[in-house]
């Protein structure tokens, strides 16, 4: 039962994993950028949202309305200015930037609100309660609230980037974005929309991190990119569902990690990503190797 | 291309290829006296002194290091503190065994070139970004993986055994000298490197990959000798680490911050050359002296600095001198010298 137990806990958390991972796989996918400060932005936005809840009080959940859009326009800002000038001169410059970023960040955090940990809304019924499947399992009402939402998503995402004319521009430019550009299309500006929507994703990963778990300035680099990234490879690069899927694996990993030995949750998760690396390098998913 | 061409149909006698304009016997007796000079230093200086310079010749090992790795290669590892991890815990390792940390400092550097050859394996096939990312991932279920065994300290590290025998005043200049020593043989280990033919073959990497690979230069064997340096280079700079600190912490040995600080410097200072990483060094040392005080504020100013210089001055400070007054401290390149005057030869710079 306690198996049973660890594959439900792993495959829910699996969703939070997803949440994290797509907003990457989708930057990485559009413009090619690996955004090593991605972690970091959804600390930040875990940070807004505690801002908002402690200033305000309103309900936890209502601060998504503010933190999401915020995220965005963000998104969109940095996308236009420190990134697509970084992109402008070479992948390497993208990585130095994104990982100074990162630096700027996470120790900007640390100086200004402290390395303590904080929660969001610890209190709050929707993090606290849970329903029991018979009698020895116990599950959080959070992670089904967080493993929905990323079902929906990439539901959403799937749906914008198939069907809406948006959509259709992001797609052209991925593939080619001198033929987009030709074909009247501002490809800075869909790049700019890409990292919206990446940061969007980014934002809800972040806030609902800080509700399942507790948030502090190097939980950026140390959890959220590590885990994005596994889940990612995992699930196969440029692959939406694939970040599901891969983040479903590493939970699952970690939870079964954790029943054998508690201190190995990190280290089943890395375990697997590594075996994954040497046996499906292109992914669980994909089917074109990443050369 | 044109210039190698036209310089071809010219009569033998009026040119002549050389490694630098200038005589580098100055340059080399140079950097012998300053060598000598800082070998002296435990004699003149306080012992608070030394101490910094140690912490500076691990961070200039470090750049050094990933200079070759980002600057040459193409590697941009973000899992360098793997090595550094690796190292201390080599010495640490010797040491329950008997062994002294100043003799165990070498066999742990080549255990980390040693380890560095499946785990370049495993990451050999990514690039870019997502190299970076499984470096880091790398770096990160070594130290939980060491973190599994109690009787090396766990999760909370433990002193360095075998410091017994020493005096804390020889203590410090042992120390100081073994980090000296680390810093010289990692430099002149790069130099000897870049001028080789394996240096040409890194050169034109960085300069252009498809363009090395179309003319039949093996990247893929390139990178996997760089990956292996740089793995000896970090995990001795980790094992001084370990000997200046007299204990092992896998949370601080095996922090990311190591990699921030040794990309960092190596940025300011110039990628692709070898004195980048001095300057960077230099720079980097101002910095958190200064600002030591102010907790983490040097790391952000450190960052911020990175990217403007990767943005706007994408040579470093060192490509600015460069530019001006066209000084090579390590000349690797080659020069044509004819009766018109000297040109750099292949003097297209990293992308």
């Amino acid at each position: 039962m306690a198996w049973v137990n660890a594959i439900i806990q792993g495959v829910l958390t699996g969703g939070l994993y997803a949440l994290f991972a797509c907003g990457l796989s989708l930057m990485f996918g559009v413009m090619k950028v690996v955004n090593l400060a991605h972690g970091d932005l959804a600390v930040v936005a875990g940070y807004i949202a505690i801002g908002i809840i402690t200033v305000t009080h309103v309900p936890a959940l209502w601060s998504l309305l503010i933190v999401v859009p915020v995220m965005a326009v963000l998104g969109y800002a940095l996308q236009r200015t420190l990134i697509q000038s970084a992109l402008d001169r070479g992948v390497l410059t993208t990585l130095i930037v994104t990982l100074g970023l990162s630096m700027v960040i996470e120790n900007g955090l640390l100086q200004f609100f402290t390395a303590n940990t904080r929660g969001i809304c610890a209190g709050c019924a929707l993090v606290q309660d849970s329903f029991s499947i018979g009698s020895q399992i116990q599950v959080a009402w959070l992670l089904v609230v967080i493993f929905a939402v990323a079902v929906v998503v990439l539901l959403g995402l799937q749906y914008f980037l198939s069907m809406s004319k948006y959509g259709r521009l992001i797609r052209a430019v991925a593939d080619d974005k001198e033929a987009a550009q030709l074909a009247g299309a501002d490809y800075r500006h869909v790049f700019g929309i890409a990292a919206a929507l990446a940061l969007a994703t980014v934002a809800l990963g972040g806030v609902g991190y800080g509700m399942y778990s507790t948030l502090d300035p190097t939980a950026g680099t140390d959890t959220i990119l590590l885990f994005a990234f596994a889940a990612v490879v995992i699930g196969g690069l440029g692959s939406l569902w694939g970040t599901l899927l891969g983040g479903v694996v590493l939970g699952v990993a970690q939870q079964i990690g954790a029943q054998i030995n508690i201190s190995d949750e990190l280290l089943a998760g890395f375990i697997v990503f590594l075996a994954v690396l040497v046996v499906r390098p292109q992914g669980l998913t994909s089917r074109r190797a990443q050369s | 291309m044109s210039l190698v061409t036209e310089a071809s149909t010219q009569p033998a006698a009026a040119f002549r290829v050389t490694r630098s304009r200038r005589n580098v016997a100055w340059t080399g007796i140079a950097a012998l006296v300053v060598v000598v000079v800082l070998a002296l230093f435990p004699y003149i200086v306080y012992s608070g002194t030394t101490a910094i310079l140690v912490q500076a010749f691990i961070v200039l090992t470090l750049a050094s290091m990933w200079n070759l790795l980002a600057g040459y290669a193409g590697l941009v590892s973000v899992g360098q503190q793997g090595f550094v991890g690796l190292g201390a815990y080599f010495v640490l390792i010797f040491g329950l065994h008997g062994i002294s940390p100043f003799d165990a400092l070498p066999v742990a550097a080549i255990g980390c070139g040693v380890a560095a050859l499946p785990l370049w394996w495993l990451v050999s096939r990514l690039r870019s970004g997502y190299f970076a990312i499984a470096t880091w991932v790398l770096a990160a279920t070594i130290m939980l993986f060491i973190e599994r065994f109690s009787s090396i300290g766990g999760g909370s590290g433990m002193p360095l055994p075998g410091f017994t025998g020493y005096s804390s005043t020889l203590l410090t200049a042992y120390t100081y000298w073994a980090g000296l020593a680390v810093t010289v043989l990692a430099l002149v280990a790069i130099y000897l490197l870049l001028r080789s033919r394996l240096g040409l073959v890194l050169t034109a990497i960085r300069d252009d990959e498809v363009a090395a690979r179309s003319s039949g230069a093996r990247v893929g064997l390139a990178r996997m000798l760089v990956f292996v340096v740089a793995g000896i280079g970090c995990g001795a700079a980790g094992a001084v680490l370990a000997i200046s600190q007299l204990q092992v912490q896998p949370s601080a040995d095996f922090s990311v911050t190591w990699t921030a600080e040794m990309a960092f410097a190596t940025i300011i200072g110039g990628l692709g050359t070898i004195e980048g990483p001095i300057i960077g060094t230099a720079v980097y040392m101002v910095l958190q002296q200064t600002l030591a005080s102010y907790n983490a504020w040097y790391l952000i100013i450190l960052g911020l600095v990175a990217i403007l210089v990767a943005l706007f001055a994408r040579r470093g400070l060192w490509g600015l001198v460069d530019e001006r007054l066209n000084v090579k401290l390590f000349p690797v390149g080659y020069w044509l010298r004819t009766a018109n005057g000297d040109r750099r030869l292949g003097s297209r710079r990293q992308n």
